[in-house]
């Protein structure tokens, strides 16, 4: 049981970082697009599911608090800083989506408060990470920390790339394009930087990679192929990239819950100790057996409702 | 200043913030629901047009929540870790259960709700708006169990330095539970009328909008005619249940400072003094406390001095904060039956000292509810589960400067949040609903599936 909530966890947390990926990785993108026009569509794009993205967070939260309160309790405040910093910027990109259509002389300070914030956002939970996979969250502020939270940025930016790939067209889209390729040559030198030095400075890592390397070869190697179809889907195709670059991610996260587990906070407590009592888990698990499945279904169907591209007159309420 | 103190300031700030929000959403996501409905079924564009106007105010306020929500629901983690771990157990799931089939649900229909008007059919969205208003009424049940369970605990076990649950059922449906989610609801409901009648006032005294007004203000007048007497009851059992379980709150609530005091008055006003044990300048109605709260004139009250002073909660913003929202309480009931009273052969719409009255009233539900949280949260001091948990105890061990430097952020950002906020609300409510007239011309005739859609195509035309 304690298995299933923490495959839960990674669960949401993936969630989590593909879907708010590509909604924060526009504002990353904010700085490529400075045409008022092209902003205009970026966050229409994404107006209409930014909230749901961001659910994903709040279930990560408590669903660590419920199942793993241990770890809930010892995490948050050495991340305090980060989080704290995290929950600001969400506040200004969040807000930014309501007033920013409904601004006309403040609309700059709009753009600022969702470029800016999402870039925000994205650095602290690469902090995070980075601080976590490195030393259980000890050395918040170290060399390795900075560089997985570059690449979380770099990481989205392409979410957000891809994304708009797909629902956008013309000039715009091609715009997007052009963004793309940098910035997977930038995820690709990153995600290899970040393997190769955590695998070389975590020793619990490193032998839990050479220990199983017979079976844990094809994480590194099929990361590779997705990356060589992603290039080649950014001639021609439409989603191909965006959906090679959520694979990319999943491929990314494997490979670190792979060197971590059965840890939840890296050195201190692994995912049995901090788990919380059978009560607890029994009483939820009614609950995400149903509604998880539901909301997946939901989720997807609003997706439905919205599919094809943005354009000049959408919609407003 | 240690982290304690500013970590509970945190949090009293964060959360002031926050209720606000979801306050005024949940009865708006309903009343919003019910004229999209009505405009279904009786086909008064009328209808449609106030259904679409609040929906923008909603929508902002409903973003704000979101984004002061999030923020909550870490800082019981960061701030209050030792908490997170003693109760995370009993509360988590609790919690995990309002994101389940509340949150996820609300923002996954939000999005049609708002966007949806070309997208999907009238009906469908219809049913978005519905499933939004659900959701809302969803989260507040479970984020009310939550809290009543801090502050009515039951169903549980002691295991390993841990509460952990032994009765679900119990847990969620905790002693004070009933009476907390009813008084909340209404609360809810009469901020978002009370807020629609004053704003509808405001445009029949600026001479704009009329028809618009008149109708939204009538539906609000509707509500509160019901509901403010009805809160006025429920707001009494809840009492009665506070006296029963929470007896210290309440002695602060009234100002009862002997350890029993039987032919309790009622104070209407008095300066609770926590060094002297007593009140200064009272004024009371005799007997009244007592025959309220034991329905007998010589009925026994639990007072302060009946607990140590360390289990006592800081008296004065307990005292004043009750005496604000029963006063609120009070002049809502007054003005539900005055203002419904005028309404009859249209008298009100002329009657510019009541629709004054209303106007500033528009804030009252709000207010009111602010100040019954008030009561109910810092009554509870000094446990955060009451008789089981110290708030003192489970305070994260942080650096003092980490603490003031994060609370700091929090007032700057939420400052420039509010302000933000009721700028656009403003600009929303000073807009005011699309010109009927012209409208209307072209609704005639047209068949009933496809109008919206026309609707909305010469709303845009608007530059709305």
């Amino acid at each position: 049981m304690e298995l299933f909530y923490f495959l839960l966890l990674g669960f949401a947390i993936l969630m989590y970082v593909v879907l708010d990926g590509f909604d924060l990785g526009l504002g990353i993108l904010f700085p490529v697009f400075p045409e008022q026009h092209d902003r205009d569509m970026m966050m229409r794009s994404v107006s209409h599911v930014w909230d749901g993205n961001e659910t994903w967070l709040v279930f990560g939260g408590v669903i660590l608090m419920g199942a793993f309160p241990a770890a809930y309790a010892t995490l948050l405040p050495i991340l305090y800083l980060p989080i704290v910093l995290m929950l600001v910027a969400l506040i200004f990109r969040g807000i930014a989506f309501e007033y920013r259509f409904k601004a006309k002389s403040s609309r700059r300070w709009w753009d600022l408060a969702f470029g800016l914030g999402s870039s925000v956002v994205a650095f602290c939970q690469g902090l995070m990470l980075g601080s976590l996979v490195e030393s259980g969250g000890q050395t918040l502020l170290s060399p390795f920390s900075v560089l997985t939270a570059f690449a979380v940025m770099a990481g989205y930016a392409l979410l957000g790339a891809t994304y708009l790939v797909v629902k956008s067209s013309g000039q715009l889209q091609a715009k997007a394009r052009a963004a793309s390729k940098p910035l997977l040559v930038a995820v690709m030198l990153a995600m290899v930087a970040v393997s190769l030095w955590n695998f070389a400075s975590v020793p619990s890592v490193q032998a839990k990679w050479l220990a199983n390397l017979g079976w844990l070869w094809p994480i590194p190697l099929i990361t590779g192929a997705i990356a060589l179809v992603l290039w080649q889907g950014l001639k021609r195709s439409e989603v191909l990239p965006f959906f090679c670059t959520i694979a990319l991610f999943v491929m990314g996260f494997l490979g670190l819950v792979v060197g971590l587990f059965p840890q939840l906070v890296p050195g201190q407590l692994n995912l049995f100790e901090a788990a919380a009592p059978v009560q607890s888990l029994k009483f939820m698990l009614p609950g995400v057996l149903i509604f998880v499945p539901l909301i997946l279904g939901y989720t997807l169907w609003g997706y439905r409702i919205f599919r094809g591209k943005v354009h000049d007159f959408e919609e407003g309420y | 200043m240690d982290v304690a103190l500013l970590s509970r300031i945190q949090f009293a700030w964060t959360v002031s913030f926050h209720i606000i929000f979801p306050t005024m959403t949940i009865g708006l996501a309903v009343l919003i629901a019910l004229w999209e409905g009505l405009w279904l079924k009786t086909r008064d564009p009328r209808y449609l047009q106030l259904a679409k106007f609040w929906i923008k105010p909603f929508a902002i306020t409903f973003g704000s929540g979101v984004v002061t929500g999030i923020v909550l629901s870490y800082e019981f983690g960061t701030n209050f870790s030792e908490f997170s771990h003693l109760v995370g157990p009993v509360l988590g799931p609790l919690m995990t259960y309002e994101v389940l089939t509340a949150f996820f649900l609300e923002a996954g229909f939000l999005g049609i709700m708002l966007f949806g008007w070309q997208r999907v059919g009238e009906k469908l969205h219809f049913f978005a708006t519905v499933v939004v208003a659900i959701g809302t009424v969803i989260s507040a049940f479970w984020i009310l169990a939550a809290n009543s369970w801090m502050q009515t605990p039951a169903g549980y076990e002691f295991v390993n330095g841990q509460y952990i649950p032994a009765d679900w059922f119990k847990v969620i449906f905790n002693p004070s539970f009933p009476y907390r989610l009813a008084h909340m609801l209404l609360a809810t409901f009469l901020t978002a009328s009370f807020l629609v009648a004053g704003i509808s006032a405001w445009y029949l005294l600026k001479g704009r909008d009329q028809e618009f007004a008149k109708r939204g203000l009538s539906t609000a007048l509707w509500v509160v005619l019901f509901l403010a007497p009805l809160q006025a009851w429920v707001g009494d059992e809840h009492g009665l249940n506070v006296k029963e379980h929470q007896p210290i709150k309440l002695a602060a609530m009234e100002g009862i400072w002997p350890a029993t005091e039987s032919h309790a008055g009622l104070r209407l006003f008095a300066w609770p003094d926590e060094e002297a044990e007593t009140n200064h300048f009272e004024v009371e109605v005799p007997y009244l406390a007592s025959l309220i709260l034991t329905h007998s004139f010589d009925g026994e009250l639990q007072g302060l001095k009946s607990v140590p002073p360390e289990d006592r909660p800081p008296v004065k913003p307990v005292f004043f904060s009750f005496r604000v929202m029963v006063g609120l309480g009070l002049l809502m009931v007054v003005m539900a039956f005055w203002a419904n009273w005028r309404r009859r052969g249209g008298k009100l719409w002329e009657d510019r000292f009541t629709l004054r009255v209303l106007t500033w009233m528009t804030p009252a539900g709000l207010v009111a509810t602010l100040a019954g949280w008030y009561v109910v949260e810092i009554g509870r001091q000094p446990w955060l589960v009451n008789g089981l948990v110290r708030t003192e105890q489970v305070v994260s061990d942080l650096p003092v400067e980490r603490v003031a430097l994060s609370l700091g952020l929090f007032v700057v950002t939420y400052l420039l949040l509010s302000w933000a906020f009721l700028h656009f609300y403003r600009k929303l409510i000073r807009k005011g609903p699309p010109d009927m007239a012209k409208l209307e011309k072209q609704l005639i005739g047209m068949e009933a599936p496809g109008y919206a859609l026309n609707w909305v195509r010469e709303l845009k035309r608007e530059g709305f």
